[in-house]
């Protein structure tokens, strides 16, 4: 019985409670959020340093009766994948907090509230990651729903509504079709072994002997809710618009986080439980991945909207991580988990300096901006890192991931990875277009033109009304560039981590080549 | 002649009653008679107190008594029959009126209160038209209301209180009958008062009337239906106890046609009273014009009863004919189902859409029903419990909502409501979210239950109707909580209402049930499925 787990669950709910209280007061709400985010850090430190990548398969369990009706058991416990997305959210939390210290909210709407509201998301988030039981992994996948469509539906941009309402749905949607796989897992299991049950660990031992055609039914469910929330393509459509209107912050943990539990889910659910169904509609999922990186891609370089470009983005890379993981070698296993993270990582950083350029500008739409890198020329470094670990520059983290899911994918799917590598290409041309419209050239665009006076102005950064990074977001951004470059050149203590259990997920799949050395 | 007459006479014994078992129902049905006595002997100024408090302590007593009954040593396990087998108090009907006495006492809170509109929510006499009396604006129109002296002259009006325990009483009897007949008889008590009851509303006057007819003459059709579907079912098994039809329908030499015929009609009698659709066409107009507590009331408490009802039936008598009819109602779920959630989207008036939420809920609970397993017996009765205390909270909530005119039930009114009164919109979101079946509320470990039921069953392309029409019916719950967090406030738009304590009652007790039993449903499960029926 570990209560590091617990501890890890509690303590943003038990935040957001008292931040909630604060409401009257945002300089000390903010500042107790904040508190709460790094003593959850802290939190998941010890919980790093608690896991032994050698170890049983799940760790740091805990389990008691919830509704023994049902065999249902509040259990949670972590593998090595679980473990690097929940240290992943307790990073990526205060980073949002600092980055979202200064934002202009809606008129009426408090700090607190949306404080309280990210806090309480990242239980949920924690939660999701952390279940053992299959039904708790439902309560919290779709519990996490309800503070994020919050954040977006109160805090967000002018289509808000539309956008928090569009979210929700498919999500929603998604979530129902899973619970008629979950119930079917729950009487499926009560067919093979008398008592139904919940237990994850128990089920993979009762599922993977199911006929062929069963698993392909269940694996549908789980699936599809999994591809709305990862997003794959043609379940994709609701992220640019809950991307785009989402405030920053949420935006990152968006996309960061909650649509993680999508490709967690292929790997946690799907392929353990459901391996022959796995096999059989792989390349279902290959072609998906592949049509998603290039299409995500396209979409991207396309774009006007810089939020919405973010967005399409994030498609591209889904495409990768699931190519990784149904490409089922190792090598693809730990990439995938890995681009996972460093997913997290950069396209959370790609969003907050996003945000911090409209913070200065107003306006989402590149025509607005033009040359920006004269006047804030410290934000524009920082895009640029932003954009480079983007597109997976060697010596970023993301090259390291990217490179990894390529040569572990190649041997099994050559095709589909050749067609995946056009996407590396498309990364350069979108990511580069975007950084040389903004911040290159002379300053044009309305938004900057407003803040130094006319064209033509002679430009001095000094005077100029659009000031460069402040203290804040110089230390919001400094942990995320730190990160992009030590996992670029030392992802070992990571891929330590993860490579244990995704070999042993593959293993569960009946794949078993020699677990993956450690990246280069 | 004689001979044959007087030996019947002599034949004819009164039958045995188990009074402990039936207890809950005679100190209900009694209270009611009482209660009306009261109305007659009592001056006016002193009926509301004393009904009130008749009425509080009639449900505790009947509480009481079948929480003795029910742990008593004495009583077998499955329960007994009693009355010569014509009621059955198993353990099923100890849940359902465990569930209706709770429900009615959110329900009766609701009804008592007196402070949120001046004077009760109800009219001095159902066939009062609008503009009659002392009017000030004796202008036509569904808006019209007493003056406010009126009220104040009259004080509330205490009516409502025996035909309430009168429809209680019925339900008891309608979940506990054991023969067709008798449940006919209870199906008549438990309606006639609802359809007096939808009358009363005080404001709008001229919907709360055309509620009450238009209830009152499909009712009637609808027992009309059932009343010659047991004629038949008669004509098929030769008698209307549950398990001699049960018996018959396992025999070859039988009419099938009678029997079908004769389920046919009994069942659109029953799904009415269930507003289950196809036969839902009454629970929108009626929902709508029935002063706000009286709906919630026929909401919660008429749907436990209505499927209380379609239970016993299905599983007492029809189980082994399953086969011949599960077509026929896997269609009816469905259209329920898909007429619910879509319809529910059109919407603009609160009560209409939950009155459509309710159609779709029903549609779920025939899932449930229909599987015909052990799991759809607890499922569908713990589901009913879940969904009643959610009703009765949020109608309760709709009971705040008001503007010049009485309640504000235009959804378009509800625009920024949480800007004015963030508890009431959070504690509405909660139970919308519940109605919509999100996790940790009880809405979501119904529908769980009911849909695991319904896949034991080898019902899974219904369960994924199903699934997908809850989807559906989460957009018209969001597009309410949109409404009032994400919109701004109408400059003219409703107050919130202090609620007065009887109604803050009700709407903890629904809110915090909803709650409890999405977190911790574990004791209503088992309580829930604690035995079969026994006929």
């Amino acid at each position: 019985m570990s209560w590091t787990l617990i501890a890890l669950l509690l303590l943003p709910l038990v935040g957001s409670l008292v931040v909630a209280f604060l409401r009257g007061n945002d300089r000390l709400a903010k500042t107790v959020a904040l508190a709460f985010s790094l003593a959850e850090l802290v939190l998941a430190v010890l919980a790093w340093t608690a896991f032994d990548p050698g170890g049983d398969r799940l760790q740091l369990t805990s389990s008691a009766d919830w509704i023994p009706a049902f065999g249902v058991h509040l259990s949670f416990g972590v593998d090595g994948i679980a473990l690097v997305m929940i240290a992943l959210i307790a990073f990526l939390v205060p980073v949002v907090i600092g980055g979202s210290w200064a934002d202009k909210l809606p008129e009426g709407r408090s700090a607190g509230g949306f404080f309280a509201l990210l806090l309480a998301m990242q239980t949920g988030m924690v939660g999701v990651f952390a279940a053992t039981d299959v039904f708790v992994f439902y309560v919290f996948f779709e519990a996490v729903l309800v503070p994020m469509y919050f954040l977006i539906g109160r805090f967000g941009g002018p289509n808000r509504q539309y956008a928090a309402m569009k979210f929700f749905l498919y999500s929603l949607l998604g979530g129902l079709i899973m619970l008629a796989s979950v119930i079917g897992l729950y009487v499926v299991s009560a067919d093979k072994i008398g008592q139904g049950t919940f237990d994850w660990a128990t089920l993979v031992t009762v599922t993977r002997d199911l006929p062929l055609s069963t698993q392909i039914w269940l694996f549908l469910g789980f699936f599809v809710a999994f591809a709305i929330k990862a997003p794959l393509v043609p379940l994709h459509t609701w992220l640019p618009d809950a991307g785009a209107e989402a405030p920053v912050g949420a935006g990152v943990l968006l996309v960061g986080i909650l649509d993680k539990i999508g490709t967690f889910g292929f790997l946690r659910y799907c392929l353990p439980l459901f391996p022959a169904a796995s096999k059989e509609l792989a390349p279902l999922v290959l072609v998906l991945a592949v049509i998603g990186i290039l299409y995500g891609s396209l979409l991207a370089v396309g774009q006007s909207d810089m939020k919405r470009f973010v967005a399409y983005t994030s498609i591209a890379h889904f495409g990768f991580i699931a190519l990784g993981i149904f490409a089922f070698s190792s090598q693809a296993g730990a990439g995938a988990v890995l681009y996972m993270v460093n997913h997290g990582i950069s396209t959370g950083m790609l969003f907050l300096v996003v945000g911090m350029v409209m913070a200065r500008g107003g306006s989402r739409l590149i025509e607005d901006y033009g040359g920006m890198a004269k006047l804030t020329p410290v934000l524009g470094g920082l895009f640029f890192v932003a954009g480079l670990s983007s597109l997976a520059l060697p010596g970023t983290n993301s090259f390291v991931s990217e490179f990894l899911v390529l040569i572990g994918s190649y041997p099994n799917e050559p095709v589909y990875t050749v067609l995946a590598a056009v996407g590396m290409v498309l990364a350069a041309l979108y990511v580069l277009w975007l950084y040389q419209r903004v911040f290159q050239g002379p300053v044009r665009g309305t938004a900057l033109l407003d803040a130094v006076g006319g064209p033509g102005a002679a430009v001095d950064p000094e005077r100029a009304s659009v000031p460069d990074l402040n203290k804040r977001e110089l230390a919001v951004l400094a942990p995320l560039v730190a990160l992009i470059l030590v996992l670029g050149f030392y992802p070992k203590p990571v891929l330590d981590v993860i490579t244990p259990s995704v070999g042993a997920t593959l293993s569960e799949v009946g794949v078993a080549d020699p677990v993956a050395q450690e990246g280069k | 002649m004689t001979t044959f007459l007087s030996q019947n006479v002599e034949r004819l014994q009164a039958p045995e009653i188990d009074y402990g078992a039936v207890a809950p129902l005679l100190i209900v049905l009694g209270a009611a008679c009482l209660s009306v006595l009261l109305e007659a002997f009592l001056p006016k100024a002193q009926r509301w107190a004393a009904q009130v408090v008749l009425v509080l302590l009639t449900l505790a007593a009947a509480g009481a008594g079948l929480v003795l009954y029910a742990s008593a040593d004495s009583t077998p396990d499955q329960g007994k029959l009693t009355f010569s087998g014509t009621l059955a108090v198993d353990r099923p009907v100890i849940f359902l009126w465990g569930t209706l006495l709770l429900l009615g006492l959110g329900a009766v809170l609701l009804i008592a209160d007196r402070s949120v509109e001046p004077g009760g929510a109800f009219v001095a006499d159902a066939s009062i038209l609008p503009g009659q009396g002392s009017q000030v604006h004796p202008g036509p129109g569904a808006t019209a209301v007493q003056t406010r002296a009126q009220a104040s002259r009259f004080g509330m009006q205490t009516e409502v209180f025996p035909l309430t325990l009168f429809a209680l009483g019925g339900m008891m009897v309608f979940v506990a009958a054991n023969d067709l007949l008798t449940m006919f008889i209870a199906l008549e008590v438990l309606s006639l008062p609802l359809y007096l009851m939808c009358g009363l509303a005080r404001r709008r006057r001229l919907l709360s009337q055309e509620a009450a007819v238009k209830y009152f003459l499909l009712g009637a059709f609808a027992s009309a239906f059932f009343l010659y579907g047991v004629a038949l079912l008669y004509g098929f098994a030769g008698s209307v106890k549950l398990s001699d039809i049960a018996n018959a329908t396992t025999a070859t030499d039988r009419s099938d046609t009678l029997l079908y015929a004769g389920f046919g009609l009994l069942v659109v009698g029953l799904l009415f009273k269930a507003s289950v659709g196809p036969f839902h066409a009454w629970t929108p107009d009626v929902y709508q014009g029935s002063p706000t507590p009286v709906t919630a009331f026929m909401a919660a408490c008429t749907k436990v009863a209505a499927f209380g009802g379609i239970l016993r039936v299905l599983y007492g008598a029809f189980e082994r004919s399953s086969w011949e009819w599960n077509g026929v109602l896997w269609g009816v779920a469905v259209v329920s189902m898909v007429i619910g959630a879509v319809l529910g989207l059109t919407q603009t008036d609160v009560k209409r859409m939950i009155a459509y939420s309710s159609v779709a809920h029903a549609g779920f609970l025939l899932v449930g029903a229909i599987s015909l397993n052990d799991q759809g017996l607890s499922g569908t009765m713990f589901y009913l419990m879940a969904y009643g205390f959610t009703t009765i909270a949020a109608f309760g909530i709709v009971s705040l909502v008001r503007n010049g005119d009485g309640e504000a039930t235009h959804l378009s009114q509800w625009a920024g409501l949480a800007k004015r009164s963030p508890v009431v919109a959070g504690v509405f979101t909660f139970l919308l979210l519940a109605l919509a079946g999100l996790p940790l509320t009880s809405g979501f470990v119904g529908k769980f239950v009911v849909f695991a039921a319904a896949v034991e069953a080898d019902m899974v392309p219904l369960v994924l109707i199903a699934l997908v029409a809850s989807a559906v019916a989460a957009f018209f719950y969001l597009r309410v909580i949109v409404l009032m967090y994400f919109s701004e406030p109408a400059p003219d738009g409703p107050t919130v209402s202090v609620p007065g304590a009887f109604t803050t009652v009700a709407i903890t007790l629904g809110a915090a049930v909803t709650l409890v039993l999405g977190v911790f449903p574990s004791f209503a499960l088992d309580w829930a499925g604690a035995g079969a029926f026994i006929f």
